[in-house]
């Protein structure tokens, strides 16, 4: 399917994404049930909710591995199913690492800087990895690292070809103090550089303090979105436990 | 399977299942009794009224299954999926009667159980095996829209398989002459013959689309109930 | 299209890098096809059939067996932490991952045979004669036909239970025809026909390899997206 280009250049305030009703079905199953937001360069919407809510689902046909079933859903003015020029504005990061075991870290992200079509990737490869303090165990193989070393590769594997929209499905999971701290500099980074990011996380706090925008989902649904005036920690508390509740 | 046991409907004989049962006995009573024999090959030749009419249900069975197995990847609609499966598990049991009535009509008249040289023999064989790989690989996978997309893509595969496996067959056969006791030539049937034959072709497609109806309710009930079970994301 | 033959080859040092670390596959594959040789010899009377006889048989039967050994970790490496998201998240067209996995395949496949071939002629006094050329010949298009199949196969099979019984059961019926096509044009080359009683085979796998290779690429796109 040709993707259709907007032919300007994408202006500053222009969402960077956006999605209007946006619907993934599985059969008879609604996995995401008409979700609506857009956010501009810059911002964070943090996505809380109980397990089979639908989030994963939504970054995934955000991220390009689904087709939406109807709505629509704009990645860098691309309307999606955008191919591979959306693809390539997009950097995922998921609670699976996506690696390679028996290829090094250096080796797993040059490959996926290659794939993103970087030629002489190298001081980005490095770069990349040193913003995770995976520097200094770049050439070990991925087998030999702990979880949490593996996610930080995981994440600067997903960040090396610069996305424009980053979408993180919970990207804490497995990371020790020193790589959770690495990973919220790092996105903070990214949102003053003008990256937009969408956060899946069940860790309120955390998500809370990056995010711009939030959400509560549940059953498909945004049941709750607010801007960043109007969060407030204990009330997302609330919602959030309200719909771990209904959900059952 | 031939009794349709619908609660909204008093227990009356279903229509189709009916014709079709009482079809196929005729046509099997008028192959036995009321058919001349062949000159050649006598009684036994009377398994051909069951084996050729199987086998021309074993491959359009498989031919609808392709069919709508193209037509499911470009339009996605999950009744054809549900339909190629139905056909797929009929199709199977009607190449299985092709497998069994074949020995039996040629160790009689060939003097061989079986004929690795038979163009058509072989062919049902691997058609036979392409549908078992499609009933176990539907078995294997768990998600619905994934079986579908894989079952799929067996289908029409194993359609572009079957006339490589004719034509190499084939050349097989040109290549090694088999000494054959008597090989049959195509026959020219006489008119009673023709009739009973297509009579008995009718039947066995009546019986085709009987069994492939009740098959394909079951796997509407099983979707819709699988539907509506809690679902874990 | 130079895309995608540069990103198909970009995956497909990938997996050969990956398979040279651990080797175990090759190996694997390679021990089998010895094995197999010996357990062959053995198991038919020498006077009664000669090995050279025999030899085009099992060279073909052997091939498509030990093939099969590395077929399988063809997507087994990308199911393991779901790597293959992260292919299919990236820009790279569905077409280029096929190809770049049967690119591997097919290279992995040459490897083992480079071993096992002349393994075969050395123990079964295979007398090659001038037919080296076309042995080769047909070696690569049945090699092209069975790691079409087989790498379609292998990326629906890692996707399901029983990933290793369903990969062969899936494949073998397809594999017959190649099998076939290459014994026969091998045995009438081995006792010295002209090589155009050989053609019409050929002809067969080549008419095998271009509906195939046609068919799977087209065909791979569904199965790894929805």
């Amino acid at each position: 399917m040709p993707a259709r280009i907007s032919s300007e250049p994408t202006p500053a305030t222009a969402p960077i994404v956006e999605a209007t009703e946006l619907t993934r079905v599985f059969g008879p199953r609604q996995a995401v049930a008409g979700v609506s937001f857009s956010l501009a360069a810059g911002e964070c919407l943090a996505v809380f909710g109980p397990n089979g809510a639908g989030k994963t689902t939504m970054l995934r046909v955000l991220a390009g591995l689904l087709k939406p079933t109807s709505g629509t859903a704009r990645v860098s003015g691309i309307e999606l199913p955008g191919g591979a020029l959306a693809r390539s504005r997009v950097g995922l990061i998921s609670h699976h690492t996506m690696l390679y075991e028996a290829l090094s870290p250096r080796e797993n992200v040059a490959f996926a800087a290659r794939l993103y079509g970087i030629r002489d990737a190298g001081a980005r490869v490095d770069d990349a990895l040193r913003r995770m303090a995976m520097l200094d165990r770049a050439n070990a193989s991925v087998r030999s690292l702990s979880r949490g070393m593996q996610q930080r590769v995981s994440i600067a594997r997903a960040m090396v070809h610069s996305p424009q929209l980053v979408l993180a499905d919970e990207p804490y999971s497995g990371l020790d103090d020193a790589g959770a701290r690495a990973l919220t500099a790092l996105l903070q980074e990214l949102r003053s550089a003008g990256t937009a990011i969408i956060i899946v996380t069940h860790n309120i706090v955390e998500g809370l303090s990056l995010a711009t925008r939030a959400a509560v989902m549940q059953a498909g649904r945004f049941i709750r979105q607010d801007t960043a005036d109007r969060i407030d920690a204990s009330t997302y508390a609330a919602a959030y436990r309200e719909a771990l509740a209904a959900s059952g | 399977m031939l009794l349709n046991a619908r609660t909204d409907t008093e227990v009356k004989l279903p229509l189709l299942p009916s014709i079709a049962g009482l079809s196929v006995a005729g046509a099997v009573a008028r192959a036995a009794f009321f058919t001349p024999l062949e000159a050649r090959q006598g009684a036994a030749q009377k398994i051909f009224y069951i084996h050729v009419p199987a086998a021309w249900v074993a491959f359009m069975a498989f031919f609808l299954v392709a069919i709508a197995s193209g037509v499911y990847l470009w339009l996605r609609d999950h009744r054809l999926d549900q339909f190629a499966e139905s056909s797929a598990e009929v199709g199977v049991i009607f190449t299985t009667v092709v497998l069994i009535t074949g020995p039996l009509w040629a160790r009689p008249i060939w003097g061989t159980w079986w004929a690795w040289w038979d163009v058509r023999l072989v062919s049902t064989l691997f058609l036979w095996f392409i549908y078992v790989s499609y009933i176990v690989l539907r078995g294997a996978v768990e998600s619905p829209g994934l079986r579908a997309r894989y079952s799929a893509i067996l289908g029409i595969l194993g359609a572009l398989l079957i006339p490589f496996i004719h034509l190499s067959v084939y050349l097989f056969s040109t290549m090694h002459p088999m000494p054959i006791v008597g090989k049959p030539s195509k026959p020219s049937l006489p008119s009673e013959m023709l009739v009973t034959l297509l009579l008995s072709l009718g039947a066995f497609t009546l019986l085709y689309f009987a069994f492939v109806r009740s098959r394909y309710r079951y796997a509407v009930e099983r979707d819709a109930a699988a539907a509506g079970a809690p679902s874990y994301a | 299209m130079a895309e995608i033959l540069f990103t198909a080859w970009l995956i497909a040092r990938k997996d050969l890098t990956i398979e040279f670390r651990t080797r175990s596959a090759f190996f694997s594959a390679v021990v089998f096809a010895l094995l197999a040789l010996v357990i062959f010899y053995y198991a038919w009377d020498p006077t009664a059939v000669t090995p050279t006889d025999l030899a085009p048989g099992i060279m073909w039967v052997i091939f498509t067996f030990s093939g099969l050994l590395g077929l399988h970790r063809s997507f087994g490496v990308e199911a393991a932490d779901h790597a293959i998201d992260g292919l299919l998240a990236s820009p790279v067209s569905r077409e280029s991952i096929f190809l770049g996995k049967a690119i591997a395949n097919l290279i992995f496949v040459a490897a083992v045979q480079v071993i096992a071939i002349p393994a075969l002629v050395l123990f079964y006094n295979v007398p090659l004669g001038g037919i080296a050329g076309p042995l080769v010949a047909i070696a690569i298009l049945a090699a092209i036909g069975l790691v079409t199949v087989g790498t379609l196969f292998s990326a629906m099979a890692v996707n399901t239970r029983l990933a290793e019984l369903l990969l062969p059961m899936l494949a073998l019926p397809f594999f017959v025809p190649v099998v076939m096509a290459a014994a026969q044009a091998t045995a009438k080359l081995l006792s010295g026909r002209p090589l155009i009683e050989a053609a019409a085979w050929i002809k067969l796998l080549l008419a095998f390899d271009i509906v195939f290779v046609a068919a799977c690429s087209l065909a791979f796109p569904f199965t790894v997206e929805d």
